[in-house]
């Protein structure tokens, strides 16, 4: 009987397909399961010899065997911040541009140019911030800072073109194409009907833009904003070539300073003694940890937003 | 009554594609004015030349005259802002904004000008009263709009476009997503709404047309194929087109 044997065929071919994608699926969890165990495992000697003053302490002596990841975490911290808060307003600007002035001729290549600049390899804007940005930052930008912003102590300071500031700068540059990509397409998801109803009671389009579009789309757009954090947080090379790599923390953010990543970038193919490799292991963990406190934080706070009904109809 | 808007030799253009051809039609001052027809027959077309809203998008195209208390407002230049704070619109689905009630309805209100709060209360009060909305929502006028059912949020937005005192209101087939109980509730308000507004309405619903219009126009292939009374046009009408239509043989 033909018809039952193509029945039991699909039947067959359903139980694979589920078996072998649930297998995938799993081995996500699994995955990130391992990680962050083998992270614990190979942090215990460092976490056993300092405890949680490892967290608070600013020392990182290799020779002393005295290790303390504050200086690493504050440094990873606040150049995200500086990023994020330079990136923000200009991605918001460049995706309202795209979908609602732009004239349709340059929407695409625009959309296209702010892709690329997402493929471009760290490595190459850690290079390009170093040979050409520092140099700018140093003889023109800094001094500008120092002289006019000065009685601000963060912006006091040595103009040397590298340190938290720079990599902050940097930083935002390679955030701008994600925030801005993901805010586009979640302006894009506005029904076109929404916002002639704002242009048909008389407003503007910036008032459509500011009081209807924006508030539409906060959550997508905190989404936006929380995936180039994500970014930030972990970025290695550029901010190893940009952040000065000096450990010691300083409230300007001119000053040289360091992050975990760049610690770890600098620091783990020199490293011999057991406690060393321990502490670095222990800084990857902690990285580890705020990013994902980041994500799921998140989560939560898209989860609020949409129960206070001012998201999606 | 006399004439609201008079649309002259009224051809529009989607860049290439020829969507009006030569409209000619009067709409009469604080009437309800029906348009019917097919899918794709150029009357929501016809609605959005009303308020300009084709604006919106590159490549539309106007030729002819619409003249609204006088004035042609395809003239260029023309303040399109203050245009739509005359000439009001409600949509297909209700479009709550996100934002309370309250907000919703004060929007175009802070939009015009109009930024002291009494004044705005008075008036977000007096445009749900007159939407019939006042009794349901008086005690939470601070919830999100979007709490509301769907009938309400279309009377909301109603409320929305009244609060801006336009002389005029389009509704492009305000009840097409609304269940009948909130399509009586919606007629009613078109009714009472004629005393001091000058309504179009487009319905693929033949029956509402019939029961709340003054003037009905069958458009066509985007064309006027009969314009009048809607008493004449539903018992008498003079186009073999038009009979057919309203009986059902087509559409």
């Amino acid at each position: 009987m033909p018809f039952l044997d193509r029945h039991k065929a699909d039947k067959i071919g359903d139980a694979l397909f589920k078996g072998v994608s649930f297998f995938f699926a799993v081995s996500v969890i699994v995955l990130s399961c391992l990680l962050f165990a083998v992270l614990l495992w190979e942090a215990i000697p460092a976490l056993r010899a300092f405890g949680l003053r490892f967290l608070y302490t600013s020392a990182w002596d290799p020779v002393r065997s005295v290790f303390g990841a504050l200086p690493a975490i504050y440094g990873t911290v606040v150049s995200s911040i500086i990023a994020v808060v330079i990136a923000v307003p200009i991605s918001l600007g460049i995706a309202i541009f795209l979908t609602e002035l732009s004239p349709a001729w340059l929407c695409g290549p625009a959309g296209m140019a702010i892709e690329l600049l997402a493929a471009i390899p760290s490595i190459i804007y850690g290079m390009w911030g170093l040979f050409v940005f520092a140099p700018l930052l140093a003889s023109r930008v800094e001094p500008f800072i120092i002289e006019r912003l000065g009685f601000i102590p963060i912006f006091r300071g040595a103009p040397l073109g590298i340190g938290m500031l720079p990599a902050g700068f940097i930083l935002a540059i390679m955030i701008i194409p994600f925030i801005s990509s993901v805010a586009r397409d979640v302006f894009r998801m506005t029904p076109p009907m929404l916002k002639e109803s704002g242009y048909a009671v008389g407003a503007t389009r910036w008032e459509v833009i500011r009081r209807i579009v924006m508030p539409f789309t906060k959550s997508g757009l905190f989404g936006a904003v929380i995936l180039g954090l994500g970014r930030a947080l972990g970025e290695t090379m550029a901010v190893t070539f940009l952040i000065g790599n000096s450990y010691g923390m300083s409230a300007g953010l001119l000053n040289p300073a360091t992050s975990i990543s760049a610690t770890l970038a600098n620091e783990f193919t020199e490293a011999v003694d057991a406690v060393h490799i321990s502490s670095l292991v222990a800084l990857g963990l902690i990285l580890f940890v705020i990013t994902f406190i980041v994500l799921a934080g998140a989560k939560l706070l898209i989860k609020r937003f949409s129960l206070a009904g001012g998201g999606r109809a | 009554m006399g004439e609201k808007i008079t649309i002259k030799r009224l051809n529009f253009f989607y860049g290439p594609k020829h969507a009006l051809k030569n409209v000619n039609l009067a709409v009469g001052d604080r009437e309800i004015t029906a348009l019917i027809g097919p899918s794709g027959c150029g009357k929501t077309t016809f609605l959005r030349c009303l308020n300009r809203m084709h604006d919106l998008y590159p490549g539309n195209r106007y030729e002819g005259e619409i003249i609204l208390d006088g004035a042609d407002i395809l003239l260029p230049g023309l303040d399109l802002i203050k245009l739509r704070s005359k000439v009001g619109m409600v949509f297909q689905k209700p479009t709550p904004f996100p934002m309370s009630i309250f907000d919703n309805i004060a929007f175009g209100l802070k939009l015009n000008g109009r930024r002291d709060r009494r004044d705005a209360a008075a008036r977000v009060e007096a445009a749900l009263k007159v939407s019939a909305l006042w009794d349901e929502t008086k005690d939470r006028l601070h919830e999100p709009a979007l709490a509301l059912s769907g009938g309400q949020q279309q009377r909301l937005c109603i409320a929305r476009a009244i609060a801006v005192e336009p002389e005029v209101i389009l509704m492009d087939e305000p009840c097409s997503a609304l269940d009948p109980v909130a399509t009586a509730k919606i007629e009613d308000l078109m009714s009472e709404l004629k005393r001091n507004y000058t309504v179009v309405i487009v319905t693929h619903n033949m029956q509402q047309a019939a029961r709340v219009s003054d003037r009905t126009g069958f458009f066509m292939m985007g064309e006027v194929m009969e314009f009048g009374p809607t008493r004449k046009i539903f018992t008498a009408p003079a186009n073999k087109l038009t009979e057919d239509y309203i009986t059902g043989r087509f559409g």
